[in-house]
């Protein structure tokens, strides 16, 4: 046994929070801005970083990670933009349409899971619509070191460009907007052509984009390490299962449209998680017993663990079959 | 045959491969004596890999230099000494760019020494490919007086700065690019081991 504190709760440490801003920025984008109940500063935290924001919905607790994408160095608020889903599980909706300036929420202490690499001689950002997010903390944090940067922004329209004005003002030089219904795209092979030796790129946006740049790069010459993205997975619905939790000893069903970790988290396991995501490694979780198919979708094990049968990430993985124990 | 199988040790003593050609935009190839042979092999897995590749040779008194320059590389350098060629060195790392591949071959104190250009240039360690060929001595720092002496044999030796009798460590420096020598008789001066040759 390691000597590290045991936390009580899974997940990281929780901050009480107010409401103190909704802000649409158009037709399918809000910002929302928080402030300390207790008055205090938030911790520092680092850009990249994301906070899972818990939403009490009726009876169910949603809980979802979003990018800060504020100012790391103004610590009076934290600020999240929300992409409203109307074909997703209902978290974004209900960021939209349920949250008022005043209301009482809980969000996470910040976990960065697509930092910087400092050591970075110039930083090429590649953002696809709400992938924005991240990038305008990278941004504020490298302007204040003099860093260098630039970045590269995919939006469908001007009207949705969300904070594609603000930023092509503030940064003519620096900042470059494509739009798809102007048939813009970002000119990937030329603009990977001739960066500075010790140059990192940064990706954040669809899975189709993501998967491109990191092809592009790899075909050019570059470094996995200078290559880096992050995508949080939304749990996907799938068939209702049975899973056994050997340690918690009790059998539980995953319905439709939940995961496996919330339906551990509503029968009352405390299951350890970070990002929700698939992407943090923190929930994984041995299997014991299975008779069946897994249906991995998590960014976090390799194919060999996926092939094993060995292991699942209960956030964003479900299973096909007749028996499933796991080590929980 | 230019190849040795090093021994299973710590965790600090660098590991080598085999190079492999990548997709790159440009190629550097820096090596000294037998990792020339290193380059021939890796040449003839890709025949257009030559075009776009500057080598930097570095002979130590072997006679591979021609049959390098008759794979005609875009550029091919000859130094007399890895001190003299490291100018050349930066000057090339500075003037590239991302989707640079860099190969290293021969001897550990010249792959090392390069591996640092390369790494504070900024290309990360584990993506520059090496190959270790021909000698097996070793760079060493003596941790006393911090001199380096090149292309030691023999364990112990003699710290070619401050004459301490030195013992061959595996722990390795990254920084330095040199292993660490230390003295071997400071509890009872003058009982030193008969040299052995390295390896045996
Ligand atoms: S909670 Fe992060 S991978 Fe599952």
């Amino acid at each position: 046994m390691s000597a590290a504190p045991q936390k009580a709760k899974a997940g990281a440490e929780k901050i009480a929070v107010t409401v103190s801003a909704v802000v649409p920025l158009n037709d399918l984008v809000t910002r929302f801005e928080f402030t300390r109940t207790d008055g205090a500063d938030f911790p520092p935290f680092s850009a990249g970083a994301h906070t899972v924001v818990e939403m009490r919905d009726g009876d169910r607790t949603r809980l979802n990670p979003y990018s800060l994408m504020s100012d790391p160095a103004d610590r009076s608020i934290y600020a999240i933009s929300v992409r409203r889903d109307d074909q997703g599980r209902g978290g974004s909706l209900f960021m939209h349409t349920n949250v008022k300036v005043g209301d009482q929420m809980t969000l996470t202490y910040p976990v960065n899971l697509f930092p910087l690499d400092l050591r970075a001689k110039k930083h090429v950002f590649f953002a696809g619509g709400i992938g924005i997010t991240p990038f305008k903390a990278m941004i504020a944090q490298l302007e204040q070191s003099n860093g260098n940067w630039e970045l590269h922004y995919a939006c469908r329209t001007p009207a949705l460009g969300t904070y594609a004005d603000e930023l092509a003002e503030k940064y003519a030089n620096k900042v470059h907007i494509y739009y798809d219904d102007q048939s813009q795209a970002i000119p990937l092979e030329d603009l990977l052509d001739g960066q500075p030796l010790g140059t990192h790129i940064y990706v954040c946006g669809p899975a189709g984009m993501i998967d491109w740049v990191h092809a592009t790069a790899t075909a050019h010459g570059w470094p996995s390490e200078n290559v880096h993205s992050e995508e949080f997975l939304a749990p996907q619905p799938g068939k209702p299962f049975e899973v056994r939790l050997c340690q918690s000893d009790i059998t539980i069903q995953v319905g439709e449209h939940e995961s496996l970790l919330e339906a551990m988290e509503r029968c009352g396991v405390d299951a350890p998680f970070l990002c929700r995501g698939g992407a943090c490694g923190q929930c994984e979780t041995d299997v014991v017993e299975a008779d069946g198919e897994f249906v991995h979708r998590d960014h976090w094990l390799d194919d060999e663990d996926h092939a094993s049968g060995k292991k699942i990430m209960p956030c964003v993985s479900r299973f096909i079959g007749k028996t499933l124990v796991l080590d929980r | 045959m230019s190849k040795f199988q090093f021994p299973e040790s710590i965790a600090s003593r660098p590991v080598y491969g085999t190079l492999e050609p990548r997709p790159g935009k440009a190629h550097l190839m820096i090596a000294d004596a037998e990792g020339a042979e290193a380059i021939l092999d890796l040449a003839a897995q890709d025949a257009g890999l030559m075009a776009k590749t500057h080598i930097i040779y570095i002979p130590k008194g072997t006679d591979f230099a021609e049959a390098l320059r008759a794979l005609e590389p875009a550029q091919f350098y000859e130094g007399p000494s890895y001190a003299a060629s490291v100018q050349r060195i930066r000057k090339v790392l500075g003037d590239a760019h991302m989707g640079l591949q860099v190969y290293l071959a021969g001897t550990e104190g010249l792959m090392g020494q390069a591996m640092n250009e390369a790494v504070s240039a900024g290309i990360p360690a584990s993506a520059i490919q090496t190959e270790h060929r021909g000698s097996i001595a070793r760079r060493m720092q003596c941790v006393h007086c911090k001199g380096i002496t090149e292309d030691v044999t023999t364990d112990p030796f003699v710290c070619s700065h401050c004459g301490l009798n030195l013992f061959v460590r595996d722990h390795y420096s990254r920084r330095l690019a040199a292993f660490q020598g230390v003295c071997i008789d400071a509890e009872d001066p003058g009982n030193v081991p008969a040299p052995v040759e390295l390896y045996k």
